[in-house]
């Protein structure tokens, strides 16, 4: 249950941008989480609303937006989809691919007031 | 909807609209006042995320949008960036050794400290939930080592290891093996500044693992595939095992080793020399 720190870390983030640019409460939390990285979406919302409590961040919105799962094929040189880490190349089959994206975790912005 | 602060479309979270009065106050938002939500802690329910942005009118509501994009483990990231600089200042090979419990990391690092001191000076950093007996067995060797109890928590960090690091000496050309949880999947996520992740995988457990914990499989350099002795009494599939942690991962390196009989471990004392070797090049050209 990794995605209790993660939460913490979140709120940490909030906290320090809450201090710099000078609000109180956050309303929305846009997080970009991707879709073939290490967070559970399920248990990332289950541990922000308990880590959250007391916070600025107290009741906000959590909106994880999922980034697909995206790799280079160096046989067909381009990007293609891909579901799991390391796949094959879905279009030609040959290649493992290396994933260029699907492993996001990001805080993207904040809707504030 | 209010056009002033957005406010008027009040959604719950299963996405129902719901009339805009809160239980137990009558607070009525419309006043516009600066900090009208500060006091609701009993709205946890509602969501008033729909179309903020859309009706923001500027100097008459407090509501905007921030930027942030910033990674969610960038406070881990720079503290792991610090334990790395300071590992690399003082000439220390750190290895992040993870696995699932009971894939023999303890008695490895017992072997390895009985077969390698006083050549190497060897210091580590023991991460349990509980208790000091994975310490108290390193300590009984000789070596120094820090236990650091997470609690609850089912990993270590980056900041935690700073504080180990603090505790321990750090001898030039000296090795530093981190014990993590026993567990493949949080701590994958966490860098601890270590110069590699090891993945142990011991033949007693599913030769299927690193497509079950593939990111774990895909953040390590090196997998061991400890307690050999025990193969010719068991199923397990090497090759299949081998070309499933080469699938998350063309780039791992694979050892097979016993930390009980000590078959394979020159090798992989061999793969330390020289990672540390290509580490303390990479130190003195950087410097």
């Amino acid at each position: 249950m990794h995605e209790m720190s993660i939460a913490e870390s979140l709120v940490e983030l909030i906290e320090e941008a809450g201090r710099n640019q000078r609000f109180l409460r956050v309303r929305q939390i846009r997080v970009k989480l991707g879709a073939l990285g290490h967070v559970e979406p399920e248990a990332l919302r289950f541990c922000f609303d308990a880590v959250s409590q007391g916070t600025i961040a107290e009741s906000a919105e959590l909106d994880l937006e999922m980034v697909a799962g995206e790799g280079w094929c160096a046989s067909c040189s381009r990007t293609v989809p891909i579901s799991e880490r390391y796949d094959l190349c879905p279009v030609c089959g040959q290649d493992h691919v290396r994933m260029t994206a699907g492993d996001e975790l990001r805080l993207a912005e904040l809707e504030v007031e | 909807m209010c056009a002033i602060c957005g406010c008027g479309t009040a959604t719950s979270e299963t996405g129902q609209e719901s009339s805009h009065e809160h239980p137990g106050h009558d607070h009525h938002h419309h006043d516009h006042h600066a900090h009208h939500h500060l006091d609701h802690g009993d709205d946890a329910a509602i969501d008033f995320g729909g179309g903020l942005a859309g009706v923001h009118l500027p100097g008459m509501s407090q509501e905007r949008i921030i930027r942030v994009e910033r990674d969610i483990l960038s406070k881990n990231a720079a503290f792991a960036r610090t334990n790395r600089a300071r590992l690399a200042e003082a000439g220390v090979f750190a290895l992040n050794l993870v696995s699932s419990p009971g894939s023999g990391k303890t008695t490895l690092l017992v072997r390895a400290i009985n077969d390698l001191w006083p050549r190497f000076p060897i210091a580590v950093i023991e991460g349990d939930q509980q208790t000091s007996n994975d310490a108290d067995r390193i300590r009984a060797t000789g070596a120094p080592a820090i236990q650091i109890n997470t609690g609850k928590g089912c990993h270590l960090d980056a900041h935690m290891v700073g504080h180990a690091m603090d505790q321990l000496p750090q001898t030039q050309g000296g090795l530093l093996f981190i014990e993590n949880v026993g567990n493949l999947v949080c701590p994958a996520a966490f860098d601890l500044g270590e110069a590699h992740k090891v993945v142990v995988l011991s033949v007693t457990e599913g030769e299927d693992k690193p497509l079950k914990y593939p990111d774990m499989f895909a953040k390590a350099d090196l997998m061991l595939l400890n307690k050999a002795d025990l193969l010719p009494y068991l199923d397990f599939d090497m090759a299949a095992c081998m070309g499933f942690a080469r699938r998350v991962n063309p780039r791992i390196e694979i050892l097979t080793i016993s930390a009980r009989t000590g078959e394979g471990l020159s090798e992989f004392y061999s793969w330390m020399e020289t990672h540390a070797g290509d580490m303390s090049r990479s130190a003195q050209l950087s410097g």
